[in-house]
C-alpha cells in the first residue's frame, strides 16, 4: 500500500505550469500584436487626430460640421453608396448563375472554370481598367463593331460616366462574390437534393426551397466582401468614371493631391471608415456574419 | 392493412456496371406488398445501389422496376412517391423539425392547417410530440432519425426506403430502434425496403433477407432459414460464424473423417461442406446418444467474452473449429482446459450440409 496523498498534492506545481504556459503564448503573440498595433491603429488614430483640426491648424469639428452642410460632401457619399450598391447587384445577378454553373461542374471543369474567374486576379488593376478604356471608348472595339454591323448609329456613351465606372468595378469585384459563394454552393451536400426529390420537389422546387436557401450563407458573405471594397475603391471609377463620378476615396485623393487639405481628407477618410464599420456591424447583426464566415453554412 | 397502403415490387434483370465492374448483375427479385425486406451485404456488394434503382436516385444500365403494375425504371425520384430514411438523415438544416416533416405535403399543395395536423401526428407517430418548433442542429442522432422517419412516412407513401438509418447511433439506441422501426412498420403495413451490413439488423427485423454480394443475389428467405440453411459458403460466413469443412461423399451417403454423418429426416441437402456453428457444437460428455455426430479433438483456447465463452478445439483431422458456450455457473464450471482431450457432439437436426456455390 502507498501512502494516501492530500487532495492539493501537486497543485501548486500545476497552477505554475499553466500560468507559464499562458505567459509563454502570450509572449509568442506580443509581435503580431505589436505589428496590429503600429500598422493600423497608429495610422488610424494619427488620421483621425489630423481630421481635428482646421485648415489654419486650429483645433476644431470645422472639417466634420462642414461635411453635413456642403451639399458636394453629402453627394460624394451618396454617389460612393449608390456605385457601391450597383456593382453588387450587378455581380450578384452575373455572379449568383455563375457560382451555380461552377459548382454543379465535375470536380475538373470547375477547377478550370475557377481558374478562369481567377485569371484577372493575377492581372495588375491598372493594366485591366485601361483595358477597359480602350475596349469601351467612342471609338472603341465595342462601338466600332456595334456600329459595323449596323446595330446602332452613334458610338455609345460607354465610358467615362456611371457605365465604365460599374462595368470596370463589376468586372474587378466579380471574383470577390463568386468565390465564397461557389464555396458554400460546393459545401451543400447533395443528399439534401436528394431528400427534396424524393420527397417530390422537381429540380426548380428543389433548387428554390433548398440550394438557393443553403447557399445564402456564401452569398451574403460575398455582397459584404463586394459592397465593402467598392466603398473605399479608386483606380477604377477614377479611371473610367471620367471625373463624372466622384468617389470619397477620389476627393481624398483631389484634396490632399491638390489643395494639400490633410484635415479634411482624414475627416473624410475618418467618416467612411466608420460608415464602412457600421456597415459590416449591420451586416453582422443581420446575418451573424461570423457563422457565415466560419463555417459557409454547415452546423 | 394491406392491399391500399402497400404496394409490391417486382426487380427483373437490373445490371448497373461502373466502368468495368458490375454492381447489380441481372438482379431478379420480387418484393411482397406490406413485407419488410432487407437488402443484406457487405459494402460495394451492390445492396445501396440497387435501393438507389428503386428510389430513383440511380439509372441502371438494363431491366425494369415495377411499383404494382406501374413500370417505374424511367420515372424521375421526385414523382415515384416513395418514402426513404436516408443514411445522415439528410435533414433540411434551414428548416425546424416542423417544416423538414410538412416538407412533402407543401409540394403536395395540402392546405396549412391540414399540413399542421398531419404533422403533429407524424410526430405522435415517432413519440416526438411537441419538437417541431425545435431546429435540426439542436436534435441528438436518435430524435434526427426519428425526424427522418416521420419526414418519411408522413406522405403516406405505399413504399419506403431505409438506406443504413441505424448506424450512425450507438449500440443501445440502435438495438430499441430496431424494434421501433418493426412495430411501426406492422402499425403502417407499407412495403419497406431496408439496407444494411449488419447481419443481426437484418436478422431482427425482416420478414425476408436478401443476401447479396458481387451484385447478384445470393439468397432470399425467412431470417431463420437463411441462418440454419445458407445456400452457399458466403451466406454460411457472411450471417453468423461458421467453420465449413469438407466432406466425403459415398454413394448418396455424406461421412467426415471416415464416420457417416446423421442427418435430419426431413434435410436433403447434399452439399459437400459440413458446417459447424459455435453456438450449435456441444461439449459430449458420457453416454451416446444416437442423435448426435461426434468429433474427437483437443482444446488449444478458451476465451472469456462475458455473456458468453468460446472454446477453440483442433479436430483430430487438424481443422480448427469454435464451440460458444453460455456463460452459466454450471458451463463454466465444466468447461474443458487447453490441452484436454475432448468429444463434440452436433445434433442431426443441426447438421447442415452447404453446396459449394
Amino acid at each position: 500500500m502507498t501512502a494516501p496523498i492530500s487532495p492539493a498534492h501537486n497543485a501548486e506545481a500545476l497552477r505554475r505550469d499553466e500560468r507559464r504556459e499562458r505567459l509563454l503564448l502570450f509572449g509568442l503573440s506580443l509581435p503580431a500584436l505589436i505589428m496590429v498595433l503600429l500598422v493600423i491603429l497608429v495610422p488610424v488614430g494619427w488620421l483621425f487626430w489630423l481630421s481635428l483640426f482646421n485648415d489654419e491648424g486650429v483645433l476644431s469639428t470645422y472639417n466634420y460640421s462642414r461635411m453635413l452642410e456642403s451639399k458636394s460632401y453629402v453627394r460624394i457619399f451618396k454617389t460612393t453608396f449608390n456605385v457601391s450598391f450597383l456593382t453588387t447587384l450587378i455581380c450578384v445577378l452575373i455572379g449568383y448563375p455563375l457560382a451555380y454553373f461552377l459548382s454543379q461542374l465535375s470536380k475538373r471543369w470547375a477547377a478550370i472554370g475557377l481558374i478562369a474567374v481567377l485569371l484577372p486576379f493575377w492581372t495588375s488593376l491598372l493594366v485591366r481598367t485601361y483595358a477597359w478604356l480602350v475596349v469601351l471608348q467612342r471609338k472603341g472595339l465595342i462601338n466600332q463593331w456595334g456600329i459595323e454591323l449596323g446595330w446602332w448609329e452613334t458610338p455609345l456613351r460607354l465610358v467615362h460616366n456611371l457605365n465604365g465606372t460599374l462595368i470596370g468595378m463589376v468586372h474587378i469585384m466579380l471574383p470577390f462574390l463568386v468565390l465564397p459563394l461557389y464555396g458554400s454552393m460546393r459545401s451543400i451536400d447533395f443528399d439534401y437534393l436528394k431528400a427534396a426529390a424524393n420527397l417530390g420537389a422537381n429540380p426548380t422546387k428543389s433548387f428554390w426551397f433548398v440550394f438557393f436557401p443553403l447557399s445564402l450563407p456564401g452569398l451574403f458573405a460575398g455582397i459584404t466582401v463586394v459592397f465593402v471594397l467598392c466603398l473605399g475603391f479608386f483606380v477604377t471609377p477614377a479611371v473610367l468614371g471620367g471625373g463624372k463620378v466622384i468617389m470619397v476615396s477620389m476627393k481624398i485623393e483631389t484634396l490632399i493631391d491638390l489643395f494639400f487639405n490633410f484635415g479634411t481628407a482624414s475627416a473624410l477618410g475618418v467618416v467612411l471608415l466608420v460608415l464602412t464599420l457600421a456597415v459590416l456591424f449591420i451586416a453582422h447583426k443581420l446575418l451573424n456574419l461570423d457563422k457565415v464566415l466560419g463555417s459557409g453554412g454547415g452546423g | 392493412m394491406g392491399q391500399d397502403n402497400a404496394l409490391p415490387i417486382t426487380i427483373r434483370g437490373v445490371t448497373k456496371t461502373y466502368g468495368k465492374v458490375f454492381a447489380l448483375d441481372a438482379v431478379d427479385l420480387d418484393i411482397h406488398s406490406g413485407e419488410f425486406l432487407t437488402l443484406l451485404g457487405p459494402s460495394g456488394s451492390g445492396k445501396t445501389t440497387l435501393l438507389m434503382v428503386l428510389a430513383g436516385f440511380t439509372r441502371p444500365d438494363s431491366g425494369s422496376v415495377s411499383f404494382g403494375d406501374q413500370e417505374v425504371v424511367r420515372m424521375p425520384p421526385h414523382k415515384r412517391d416513395v418514402g426513404m430514411v436516408f443514411q445522415n438523415y439528410a435533414l433540411f438544416p434551414h428548416m425546424n423539425v416542423a417544416a423538414n416533416i410538412g416538407f412533402p405535403l407543401k409540394l403536395r399543395g395540402i392546405a396549412k392547417d391540414e399540413i399542421r395536423s398531419q404533422v403533429e401526428d407524424a410526430l405522435g407517430v415517432v413519440q416526438l410530440e411537441g419538437y417541431g418548433d425545435r431546429g435540426v442542429e439542436q436534435l441528438s442522432g436518435g430524435q434526427m432519425q426519428r425526424v427522418a422517419l416521420a419526414r418519411a412516412i408522413v406522405f403516406k407513401p405505399r413504399i419506403l426506403l431505409m438506406d443504413e438509418p441505424l448506424s450512425a447511433l450507438d449500440k443501445k439506441l440502435r438495438e430499441r430502434m430496431q424494434i421501433e422501426l418493426r412495430h411501426l412498420h406492422e402499425q403502417l403495413g407499407m412495403t419497406t425496403v431496408y439496407v444494411t451490413h449488419d447481419q443481426r439488423e437484418a436478422l431482427t427485423m425482416s420478414d425476408r433477407i436478401a443476401v447479396i454480394n458481387h451484385g447478384h443475389l445470393m439468397q432470399l428467405d425467412k431470417p431463420r432459414a437463411i441462418y440454419d440453411h445458407p445456400a452457399n459458403p458466403f451466406v454460411a460466413n457472411f450471417i453468423g460464424e461458421s467453420t465449413l469443412l469438407p466432406v466425403e461423399q459415398h454413394n448418396g451417403v455424406a461421412s467426415f473423417d471416415g464416420v457417416p454423418l446423421k442427418l435430419s429426416q426431413q434435410d436433403q441437402g447434399i452439399g459437400p461442406l459440413l458446417m459447424l456453428r459455435p453456438e450449435r457444437l456441444v461439449f459430449m460428455f458420457e453416454g451416446d446418444d444416437p442423435d448426435f455426430n461426434r468429433f474427437n479433438g483437443t482444446v488449444t483456447e478458451v476465451v472469456y467474452q462475458g455473456e458468453s465463452f468460446l472454446v477453440y478445439v483442433r479436430l483430430s483431422g487438424g481443422e480448427e473449429v469454435a464451440v460458444r458456450s453460455i456463460s452459466q455457473h454450471r458451463s463454466l464450471e465444466s468447461a474443458p482446459d487447453i490441452g484436454d482431450s475432448i468429444v463434440l457432439g452436433l445434433h442431426r437436426d443441426e447438421t447442415v450440409l452447404v453446396s459449394e456455390a
